[in-house]
């Protein structure tokens, strides 16, 4: 089911279930007199796993938050799945709950203890479950907040530069768990980053945002689990700096 | 590695070919380095010592001088029982009155005043900071009238409140109410409108509409100031509740010093403003439970 979001505001529903998660036409953000996204254009198939890679001031997170519509002073057409799921850089998770109700929070009915504790046993956070969240590392927050993306099964999953606050060993161990959630859920995945070793590693297309537009697009057709040291992996890592304009010697 | 490759620096840019090699003076000389020796220090014996001698000894060795202090100037006569009773008359006539039954009479009268007192204050300040707090609008009508009344004294509304209603309790539970009335709201309100936005919005992504937010995100925000607020505000009406009784009392605390005071029964006197002090501080260890119960989430939570 898609969620038609217009210029005008409204909200309906598109009808029946559509068949792409996301649909995205002619999009402007305007700061001001300055375009931060101009006239963007983007798909998402179901269950694709779509990376926007980009430095930072290029316009993604500003995309990404349409998406998850928290922007809506925006001008195009904008269709997103209904059943959406954020996970910020900063866990966010609500620190007078317990990260069990957190994990459950919004979830029609009373808050239910097992469903939540079957989402956390996928990041393996069980053990971790009643505590307050002021005791949690920055990696079992962050897995927490994955969690209660989650546990509502959403079609659409958008995750904002989520592992932009992890030390560079969580990271990796994020990363993969990430990879893994996806090959058990299969939602649609819309990951926004800056590293692009992390964009191969995980993407089935990584879209490469320069000056608020899409300046190149890359299909990764390499088998999971990616190899960092895998030549073709080095030739797209090469690809990709080269047209994020960035040069290493 | 020569100089020179060492002055040419690793160059990383996001804007078109890399500049030119910056070349730098000499660097210095660093054939002969000053050295700073760093040794263990020993730990003073103190920190040994003082474990014998549990804090709260220590912390109770002044008041219990002081007391002892009092007792002595009585006794040698430097104080006279007119200026300043003696402590152990202080001690008997606190008995005296619990046998009588006026103590516990005028405790209660005065606990029932603040009591209501601060009822009637604390359900008005939420009303109003929830209005004025959640709703623009609600800020607009009520918050802007309120930072002007503020700033007048409450207490300075005594001869005014009399007029209107009487010498009778009214007036004193009305400005208790008042005086509870603002610092619980404006610690309230700051708390309602401080609330992370970040929350707010990750609220919002998991499907919660505004009441929702009320419920999970903003009201669990703002408890923490509210609590303050809350404490001081206690404060506050126990003030309030002894001015308002020194000035006409038929029942009370205030009313047992007004009574001794036209007899220089000084040992009543202290005896009351004991009483004050005591329940005063058990009141603001209420609302220490409360914020052990309510806070315990907070990371800057150390206990009580």
């Amino acid at each position: 089911m898609a969620t038609v979001v217009h210029r005008d505001l409204s909200t309906r529903p598109a009808g029946e279930g559509s068949t792409y998660a996301v649909r995205v036409r002619g999009l402007t953000k305007r700061f001001g007199d300055r375009a931060v996204i101009g006239e963007l254009d983007l798909d998402i198939a179901p269950g694709e796993f779509v990376v926007l890679l980009g430095a930072s001031g290029c316009g993604k997170s500003t995309l990404l938050r349409v998406l998850a519509d928290l922007d809506r002073d925006i001008t195009g057409t904008v269709e997103v799945a209904t059943r959406r799921a954020v996970a910020f850089q900063s866990p966010r998770l609500m620190p007078w709950k317990k990260v069990w109700r957190n994990v459950v929070l919004g979830l029609p009915g009373r808050p239910d203890r097992t469903r939540a504790e079957t989402a956390l046993a996928e990041v393996n956070m069980t053990h971790r479950s009643d505590v307050w969240p002021k005791v949690l590392s920055g990696g079992e927050a962050q897995r927490a907040s994955l969690a209660r993306a989650l546990v509502r099964e959403p079609d659409l999953l958008l995750l904002d530069e989520p592992f932009s606050a992890l030390d560079a060993l969580t990271r990796l161990t994020a990363q993969a768990l990430v990879a893994d959630l996806w090959t058990l859920h299969r939602c649609a995945v819309l990951l926004v980053t800056h590293d692009v070793e992390e964009a191969i590693k995980l993407a089935d297309r990584v879209l490469v945002m320069r000056d608020g537009v899409i300046a190149h697009q890359a299909r990764v057709d390499l088998a999971r689990p990616r190899e960092v040291a895998d030549p073709r992996f080095v030739t797209l890592r090469a690809e990709l700096l080269a047209h994020l304009g960035v040069q290493e010697h | 590695m020569s100089a020179a490759e060492l002055s040419t620096p690793l160059a990383v840019t996001t804007t078109g070919p890399a500049p030119a090699p910056v070349r730098r003076a000499e660097p210095p000389d660093r054939r002969s380095i000053p050295l700073t020796v760093i040794t263990g220090r020993e730990r003073r014996g103190r920190g040994q010592r003082s474990a014998r001698i549990p804090r709260w000894v220590v912390k109770a060795i002044s008041p219990l001088l002081l007391i002892l202090l009092w007792y002595v100037a009585s006794a040698l006569g430097w104080l006279s029982s007119n200026t300043l009773a003696p402590p152990q008359k202080v001690v008997a006539k606190a008995g005296e009155l619990l046998r009588t039954g006026e103590l516990q009479d005028a405790i209660l009268a005065s606990a029932q005043r603040v009591g209501l007192g601060l009822f009637f204050g604390v359900t008005a300040a939420l009303v109003a900071a929830l209005i004025a707090g959640l709703f623009k609008l609600g800020e607009d009508i009520i918050d802007a009238p309120i930072q002007m009344l503020r700033t007048v004294p409450v207490v300075g509304l005594i001869p005014l409140l009399i007029i209107w209603f009487g010498i009778g309790d009214q007036p004193k539970l009305i400005l208790i109410a008042l005086g509870v009335f603002f610092p619980l709201y404006l610690n309230l309100f700051a708390g309602i409108r401080g609330t992370d936005p970040a929350l707010i919005e990750a609220g919002r992504t998991l499907g919660l509409r505004k009441p929702g937010l009320i419920r999970h995100v903003i009201l669990p925000a703002a408890v923490p100031s509210g609590l303050v607020g809350l404490r001081y505000s206690i404060g506050v009406s126990w003030l309030i509740l002894v001015f308002a009784e020194t000035i006409n009392a038929t029942s009370g605390i205030g009313f047992l010093i007004n009574n001794a005071r036209e007899f220089f029964e000084t040992d009543t006197i202290v005896l009351c403003l004991v009483l004050y002090a005591v329940l005063g501080l058990l009141a603001d260890l209420f609302v220490r439970l409360l914020e052990r119960t309510l806070l315990a989430w907070r990371p800057s939570f150390t206990g009580t």
